[in-house]
């Protein structure tokens, strides 16, 4: 296994309590696979990625257990974490486009990064030019300002930089988000290339669109609230999900070629819990047709069949 | 960096230029005339009042057509001719002038640059402990709420009367003569520091106060949080901070001229010491317009030459200038 | 359940630079109301015997004429409100109309103005003072007030058109506009109310910022021709050489009243930001 997460729990601290971000997460992703992360905004797919790399204030770790490549990932600990860091986990932020500092030209940057790590900057830069020009970026690019680059060309920037050292996680928070179609699909693609060149051995893509999901994931982890929700193989999810809350979804995204004059697009009444305070049992409870008696009571992760996992009464094997 | 001077030149140059007319014309259209206020001073006769009256309105080209005292003036000031002093007549003004500016850039010029320096310094390392900072902000801000001239005076009342270690007034003690002894040397040190200290302290609170704020600011910008993730000690995240939080504080010394100028005017009342200041103060009080118009129009032309210097300052410190962007103005 | 507005109290009440600075305002403001009902003398007038150091009959001292010193600080004080007060909110108002204007209109309007402020910004607002005030013969509290806020609001108006920038490009605003709301409806539903804090910090500034401006002023001589102020009292004491003869209670209290005063002005704003700006509040 290349990671593996049991029972994560993160909690928010604010002035009225903690917020229950993530309550309680377990999964694992195997070598060279990518997983995407999807679900809606506020259901703790951010604070999954982010923690797994960099965990601060106000972000409060309780819980769990987290292993990557047999070594435990100290996630807590913010000392020891810095040797894991850029190293062996590594991060696409959402904020890609203003990640570079704007006084400095991008190559002095990465030399002052990379030697600020004990790392020779001569020993990198072959390696440097040849990623650049793998996501088409002119190698004059490491003598420019930032302010030089377009939105689209920092953001290949940092997807050189943050895999520069070859890490064996790569966490990518909403990186397409910002862009246009055309980008999205050279972006993802990129992803894919670095994976199968190996500068990335496995990849947690954390997004709302599930569209570029289907593009590039070899598996989807779908979560709700905080909680997991569902986690199978791409085709699984897209074609036969068996959570509501991923039935729900899938079949809300408009479909390619299809006119919705008729009738509108259907979404999912109703929104998430607030987290401060959140409800017992199943936390899509409320929101869910299937509901039932049994959802009372907080439904566990398991698979239901080969490398499918559910949390919902519903698709339980055997239930009262 | 062309367009970036080229602006910056056009509004030096259309400030200069109203500036001069302000300088110019206010006295002329205030109710009053000046010669008569200087004679009134002593008490002559009618006749001979008169006669001094139109002598010196003569003198001061006060009986010519307003455009072409206009034009005079503007021709006078290219040769460096700003008018006969009334109160210290006949010294010409530049020449009263020329001996007040080289104690100004004394007390001044060190009294910038170092609080400016040590202020931002100061305030960047109050930046990253908690405890330094919660008892350097109350002391900031109260050292930036002060007006100049109360520091002077505490300063001068407790250093110089009570404690008696320095002299408060004149830039040197009257006995002496200029010459290059140490025994001349030291008593212009001893004269100097405590306008010097008060000056100081007034602008290092605010510098530090600011480049605390713009250091949490830049620590909380995306790029310190991307490095912080990829596992970059925080000395280079620090130092990144710094170097985009001083930008800013160069613009805002250009900005502080002013207050600082009125601010030096001021201390330099309060310790009798001789520059620009305290012939301002001699100027009002002995109604000198000549004076006054001219110290007004020295302020004038040493704060544009200084934003200038600051905008210099600023192309070199901010790459993105020479780019050809504007930076840090608003 | 928090709701907004009951957060910002919350937040209000729980701020302690804010507690602290409001106190510090309040006293002195009581001071100026409170403070001339305890002293029977007129702050001009002449009541005891000259330079003497405070004493139960004059709490302050006296000066070198034998006026009494706490009576003048009272006096004082109620000016040095008045110019804070009016010249503090000229300023404002010049600031956020200029500002508005140039951050909302863009353009060629902007550029124009960026020009005007900065040439006011440029200009040492002490000497032209200096010009135009030496030839008035007689001023008062409001002329000074009037000079105060016509000089310093390039401050507030180059942070009030950041803001408005900052506003006019907001989501919020393109979806009113879209819906076909008209610019001076959008100006005060829109974008008014999330200005309003920033207008009332941005006025606290210059409040703070004219009382000092008046305080060098009259220390110079330039300050009203009638009445007491806190600079005009130190201005007095230089003239007289308190300095020199060690008269401290005569220019201690007004240096005192007037860091604390601005200083709590500045403590004060900075609460306001943390309780405005939720990113920076403390937990």
């Amino acid at each position: 296994m290349s990671l593996s997460v049991e029972n994560l729990r993160i909690y928010y601290q604010t002035l009225h309590g903690d917020v229950q971000a993530l309550d309680g997460v377990s999964f694992s992703i195997g070598d060279g696979e990518i997983m995407g992360l999807a679900g809606e905004s506020g259901c703790g797919k951010t604070t999954l990625g982010y923690s797994l790399i960099h965990l601060a204030p106000p972000k409060r770790f309780v819980e769990g257990c987290v292993m990557l490549d047999g070594e435990e990932l100290p996630i807590w600990d913010n000392e020891r974490m810095v040797d894991f860091r850029y190293k062996k986990v590594s991060i696409i932020p959402q904020y890609a486009m203003n990640a570079l500092n704007p006084t400095r030209k991008i190559g002095k940057m990465t030399r002052e990064l990379l030697e600020s790590r004990r790392l020779r900057y001569k020993d990198y830069l072959p390696e440097l030019k040849r990623r650049l020009d793998l996501v088409q970026l002119s190698q004059d690019v490491l003598d420019m300002y930032p302010i030089e680059l377009s939105g689209g060309m920092k953001q290949r920037m940092v997807m050189v930089l943050s895999t520069l050292l070859n890490p064996s996680l790569l966490i990518a928070d909403e990186i397409t988000s910002a862009l246009d179609v055309s980008t999205q699909k050279a972006v993802a693609e990129m992803l894919v290339e670095f994976r199968d060149r190996e500068f990335v051995k496995s990849m947690i893509v954390v997004t709302h669109d599930i569209s570029i999901l289907y593009q590039i994931a070899d598996s989807i982890l779908v979560m709700y609230a905080g909680k997991l929700a569902e986690k199978a193989p791409t085709e699984t999810i897209i074609h036969s999900p068996r959570h509501p809350y991923t039935q729900l979804l899938i079949s809300s995204l408009p479909e390619v070629g299809v006119k919705y004059s008729e009738k509108k697009l259907t979404g999912i009444p109703g929104s998430p819990p607030m987290l401060l305070n959140p409800p017992t049992g199943c936390r899509f409870r409320d929101r869910c047709p299937f509901a039932f008696a049994k959802c009372v009571e907080e439904p566990p992760f398991v698979e239901v069949e080969k490398d499918h996992y559910v949390a919902c009464w519903k698709e339980m094997p055997v239930h009262d | 960096m062309r367009s970036y001077f080229g602006r910056k030149l056009v509004i030096y140059a259309l400030t200069f230029f109203l500036a001069v007319t302000i300088d110019w014309m206010i006295p002329r259209f205030m109710p009053g005339n000046p010669v008569q206020v200087m004679l009134a001073r002593y008490g002559l006769r009618a006749d001979a009042a008169q006669a001094m009256l139109s002598y010196y309105t003569q003198a001061f080209g006060l009986d010519l057509p307003v455009w072409q005292q206009y034009l005079n003036f503007w021709k006078a000031l290219f040769h460096g001719d700003l008018g006969i002093s009334m109160y210290l007549f006949p010294t010409p003004v530049i020449d009263v002038i020329k001996n007040a500016v080289p104690y100004d850039i004394l007390l001044l010029l060190p009294a910038i640059l170092l609080s400016w320096f040590a202020g931002n310094r100061f305030g960047a390392f109050a930046a990253r402990s908690k405890i330094l900072d919660n008892s350097v902000l109350p002391v900031g801000y109260l050292l930036t709420a002060t007006p100049y001239m109360w520091l002077a005076l505490l300063l001068g009342w407790a250093l110089g009367i009570v404690l008696g270690i320095f002299p408060i007034a004149g830039a040197y003690d009257f006995s002496l003569r200029p010459a290059f002894t140490w025994r001349f040397i030291s008593s212009v040190l001893s004269h100097w520091f405590l306008p010097f200290a008060s000056l100081f302290l007034v602008q290092f609170g605010g510098w530090a106060i600011g480049m605390r704020n713009m250091i949490i600011y830049e620590l909380e910008a995306d790029y310190s949080h991307y490095l912080e993730a990829l596992g970059a000690p925080h000395r280079l995240i620090r130092r990144y901070a710094f170097n985009n939080a001083i930008l800013p504080q160069v613009t805002g010394l250009a900005l502080q001229l002013g207050v600082i100028v009125a601010g030096a005017l001021a201390t330099e009342i309060v310790f009798s010491y001789p520059g620009i200041g305290y012939l301002i103060l001699q100027a009002i009080q002995n109604q000198d317009y000549f004076l006054l118009q001219g110290c007004f129009l020295f302020i004038i032309i040493g704060v544009l030459i200084a934003n200038f210097l600051i905008d210099v300052a600023y192309v070199l410190v901010d790459p993105r200038t020479r780019m050809g962007m504007q930076g840090e103005t608003a | 359940m928090i709701t907004s507005k009951n957060e910002f109290l919350y937040f209000t009440l729980r701020n302690t630079k804010l507690k602290v600075g409001l106190v510090v305002i309040v006293f002195f403001l009581l001071l100026t109301f409170i403070g001339p009902l305890l002293t029977d003398y007129a702050p001009m007038a002449y009541v005891g015997p000259g330079a003497h150091p405070p004493s139960a009959e004059h709490w302050f001292g006296t000066t070198t004429f034998g006026q009494d010193v706490y009576t003048q600080f009272v006096y004082g004080l109620k000016a040095t409100f008045q110019v804070g007060l009016i010249g503090g909110g000229l300023g404002t108002l010049l600031g956020l109309l200029i500002g508005f204007t140039a951050g909302f209109r863009g353009g060629i309007i902007d550029e124009f103005l960026n020009v005007v402020t900065n040439i006011v910004l440029v200009l040492p607002t002490l000497a032209v003072l200096l010009i135009i005030a030496a030839y008035l013969q007689v001023r008062g509290v409001m002329t000074e007030s009037i000079f105060i806020g016509l000089t310093s609001w390039p401050w507030a108006a180059r942070a009030i058109r950041a803001q408005t920038f900052s506003l006019r490009t907001r989501d919020f605003v393109d979806l009113a506009r879209l819906n076909g709301m008209r610019p001076l409806k959008i100006i005060f539903t829109e974008i008014a109310p999330n200005m309003m804090s920033y207008l009332f910090m941005t006025f606290i500034l210059q409040f703070g910022g004219a009382i000092l401006n008046a305080a060098t002023l009259d220390f110079i001589g330039l300050g009203p021709t009638t009445g007491i102020s806190l600079g005009l009292m130190m201005n007095n004491a230089v003239l007289w050489s308190a300095l020199h003869l060690g008269m401290w209670w005569w220019f201690v209290p007004p240096g005192v009243a007037i860091m604390m005063i601005v200083g709590a002005l500045y403590i004060m704003n900075v609460g306001l930001d943390e309780v405005f700006n939720p990113k920076l509040r403390e937990i």
